[in-house]
């Protein structure tokens, strides 16, 4: 959490309790702490372990698409780039044999920027609007996807075992994969609060027009923001790679809807102007904390999509709350 | 005063896909020096405005800063220029906080990191020079208009800028926050920096201002001392011709009771209300901004639930917050923000204007497009809409023009009772007289009008009786014959006289 050392502690206690993370957290902390009182396994070595797993490609495609929706834009296509780099990333590091893991990041990465800049180009220059360009790409990256990988499927066996080992071990009891997230978030954070590309993001999702007239170079932040999410996703191929050991044609099919799911649930405003990238992986942690806390509470399955449904709804809810809540304020005050 | 002006604007011609803007026009504003701007709407002011902001280029004509020439690239080179402009309803970010708004797009760094402790003092520090009190850390969200612009000088002043153009600040405050700004353009001047100021209101061209620079159909007619000047030869020049009928009040008969409101409450918003409106009778709703006044004719409207009270109209009592009925029974509105209530802003003259009749220009299952140009051409004729076709956007349209269709909408359902909200705000001299006309014809119809109004001339001027509000209540009824500018204000302001 972030805490200012040169603020005096009353400001920083305000605004940790202030942040938009804080709800969302403790909704994630109450649901932990009450499915593992219930049941006594579900917070086991390996549990954890499982769900953290399975947290991470979508907590770092949240990461990027935080960056996004803080502009009023939205990402489908991460879903389908995450595919397309985790099949290219395996294609790399076959022909070029010995070469070190890095290079399936280098690979996937690339991949996920050149998607990313490709959609920021077209909502940036184009001034088309993002759910349809990306929705766009989504259909046409799963179609490069289709004909690339057509029928082949690469299994664990197919892959170097560094790429394996990558997706089961951990440090200190979280998987490698979920400290990619932690320096994702560690990375991203900061962008978001303390450049001037961050806050200029912030900025135009907050006011569009407004942005215009104080001179932010917004085609050049719209394409960043677009190039950031693409990485990201790119950089989830490679660790979906590493978690399933292999990928086909339907890798990454659908994940988008979770990836926009997490960020909303982690306080990330769907019509920009706030969230951060930590709320969109806590959020991301909660989503899926749901989906593992069902089962061990012998709640049948299908009521977990409703759920998700519900929490979205919610945290839409109470953002609008918030805000009619202050023009109801302002219109109070403006009485004196 | 110095030799070389601050901003010296000469010749400027700038026209938007063949139809000029500006014609030359010439603006000097001199360090320590407020310049009133003034000129009907149409006048070029706006043009003028965004020219000096950055946000468009002339097409002929120079603009000299300290003697310089002054081509600015853009809204972030006026500013580096040392040129601001606040504007009536200033666009913040909501999301951000008050201190981030401040410096949006220049925030202070330390290294390549925001440095968010400096911002927030920097930002105490402004609202200290300026006097005020704003908390740097809430977010801008909620905040009123008087506030926001306070945050825009803040702006200007943590850029410092030298020349602040404000334009037509005070459309949206109260009196004691047009007080507030009035005491702020003072100390701006005293701190030499040089101020435009742009307003419909003459009262405060008169307090304000140094000097009055008059614009009419893009070309710049007068630019003299304000002690050299009457609110006559002002609005002369403005107009070219005396409006010696300003408020023509046509007197006509006044009828039977059309409207009658008993003991109208709504927690917290408006408290025991009552008045009555007879056929044929103009009655104006004054008060300061915030009085509730227009929460009073929304919920006698329909719009807004009301807690207590009754509504009559024409006999029938209504229920709090049925419309519909309202209207079948010969009520009409004219809301106070006409582009987000009143008006379709992308669809066509006649789509906007017919829109509230549809029903009788129904041939079999179809609307007549014919009946609705036909209707709507004859209205447009009658109220003197300014257009270029029936068929374009009403965006296109001035904000007079614009209102002239909204009242064109709701006069074709052929009303009992109209009630108008703030019906000639930022409009310009010209305009608002041909609207008072035409709502005085209708009157003389046997129209009965619900009028709430913020400027007191035209209060004094158009109404056969006048209620003022304060604080969610009806504190004085005044008749015309006994009604006048201090007793309204000493009743709105609730101030021992």
């Amino acid at each position: 959490m972030t805490t200012a050392t040169m603020a005096p502690p009353s400001t920083s206690l305000r605004r940790v309790l202030g942040a938009r993370e804080t709800p969302v957290l403790l909704v994630l902390v109450a649901v932990v702490v009450g499915t593992s009182m219930v049941n006594s396994r579900f917070v086991s070595r390996q549990g954890v372990r499982d769900l953290l797993l399975a947290v991470s490609f979508v907590a770092l495609m949240a990461i990027g698409q935080t960056f996004v929706i803080v502009m009023r834009h939205v990402d489908l296509s991460v879903g389908s780039t995450l595919g397309l780099a985790s099949y290219v990333g395996v294609v790399a590091m076959r022909n070029l044999p010995g070469v070190p893991l890095l290079w399936l990041f280098v690979a996937a990465a690339a991949v996920g920027i050149v998607v990313g800049l490709i959609n920021g180009v077209l909502v940036a220059v184009l001034k088309l609007p993002a759910l349809v360009v990306t929705l766009g790409t989504l259909y046409v990256v799963q179609g490069v996807q289709a004909i690339v990988v057509a029928s082949k499927r690469v299994n664990a066996a197919d892959l170097p075992k560094s790429v394996v080992d990558l997706g089961i071990n951990s440090f200190l009891g979280i998987p490698y994969l979920m400290w990619a997230v932690v320096v994702a978030a560690a990375v991203a954070a900061p962008i978001a609060r303390y450049t001037r590309f961050g806050r200029d993001l912030y900025a135009m999702g907050s006011n569009p027009d407004a942005a215009v007239l104080v001179g932010i170079p917004i085609s050049r932040r719209t394409i960043g923001a677009f190039a950031i999410s693409g990485l990201c996703a790119g950089l989830s191929g490679a660790l979906f790679l590493s978690r399933f050991g292999g990928t086909d044609v339907n890798a990454g099919i659908g994940t988008e809807l979770s990836v926009v799911a997490a960020c909303v649930i982690g306080g990330v405003f769907i019509f920009g102007g706030s969230g951060s990238p930590v709320g969109a992986v806590i959020g991301a942690l909660l989503l899926k904390v749901i989906g593992t806390a069902l089962p061990a509470l012998s709640i049948k399955e299908f009521w977990q999509d409703a759920i998700i449904g519900a929490l979205i709804i919610a945290a839409i809810s109470v953002d609008r709350l918030v805000v009619v809540r202050a023009e109801r304020r302002r219109r109070l005050e403006s009485r004196r | 005063m110095s030799e070389v002006p601050l901003l010296a604007v000469s010749a400027a011609a700038k026209a938007f896909g063949g139809v000029p803007a500006l014609r030359g026009a010439s603006l000097v504003v001199r360090s320590g020096q407020v310049v009133g701007l003034l000129g009907e709407n149409g006048a070029g002011k706006s043009t003028l405005v965004k020219s000096l902001a950055g946000i468009s280029t002339l097409d002929t004509g120079t603009m000299l800063l300290d003697g310089q020439p002054y081509e600015p690239s853009g809204p972030r080179d006026a500013e580096a220029r040392g040129i601001a402009v606040i504007y009536q309803e200033p666009s913040l970010f909501p999301d951000l906080t008050i201190a981030e708004n401040i410096f949006v797009g220049r925030q202070p760094m330390s290294g390549r990191r925001v440095d968010w402790a400096t911002m927030r003092d920097e930002a105490t520090r402004l609202f200290e020079q300026l006097g005020v009190r704003l908390a740097p850390d809430r977010t801008a969200r909620g905040l009123s208009i008087a506030d926001q612009q306070l945050v825009e000088i803040a702006k200007a002043l943590s850029s410092e800028a030298r020349l602040i153009i404000m334009d037509e600040p005070t459309a949206a405050l109260s009196a004691s926050e047009v007080a507030r700004l009035t005491g702020i353009v003072e100390r701006l001047r005293a701190g030499g920096a040089g101020i435009v100021f742009i307003t419909h209101r003459l009262d405060e061209v008169f307090e304000i201002c140094d000097r009055v620079t008059i614009m009419r159909d893009g070309r710049t007619m007068s630019d003299r001392a304000i002690s050299d000047l009457s609110v006559a030869e002002v609005i002369r020049d403005m107009v070219g011709r005396d409006l010696s009928d300003l408020y023509p009040k046509t007197t006509t008969a006044i009828g039977a009771e059309m409207l009658r409101v008993e003991g109208l409450t709504h927690a917290g918003t408006f408290r025991d209300v009552s008045l009555v409106v007879h056929e044929g009778e103009i009655v104006a709703l004054a008060g300061l901004v915030g009085a509730g006044r227009s929460e009073v004719v929304e919920a006698i409207f329909g719009l807004r639930p009301y807690d207590d009270g009754s509504v009559v109209f024409r006999g029938t009592a209504l229920r709090s917050g049925d419309t519909a009925s309202r209207i079948r029974l010969g009520m009409a509105m004219v809301p106070e923000d006409r582009r987000q209530q009143g008006l379709f802003m992308t669809a066509s003259i006649v789509r906007n204007a017919t829109i509230a009749v549809l029903d009788r220009m129904r041939r079999l299952l179809m609307v007549s497009g014919r009946a609705q140009r036909d209707a709507a051409t004859d209205w447009a004729q009658r109220l003197n809409v300014k257009h270029a076709s029936i068929d374009a956007p009403v965006q296109s349209l001035s904000g007079g023009n614009q209102q002239k269709v909204v009242l064109a909408k709701w006069l074709m359902t052929d009303p009992k009772l109209l009630i108008v909200d703030e019906p000639t705000r930022g409009i310009d001299v010209g305009t608002k007289s041909e609207v008072h006309r035409l709502i005085g014809e209708a009157v003389a119809g046997g129209l009965a009008v619900l009028m709430v109004s913020s400027e007191l001339p035209e209060v004094l001027g158009v109404a056969d009786r006048v209620y003022v509000m304060r604080e969610g209540r009806i504190v004085e009824e005044l008749a015309r014959e006994t009604a006048n500018q201090e007793l309204i204000m000493t009743a709105a302001t609730g101030a021992a006289s």
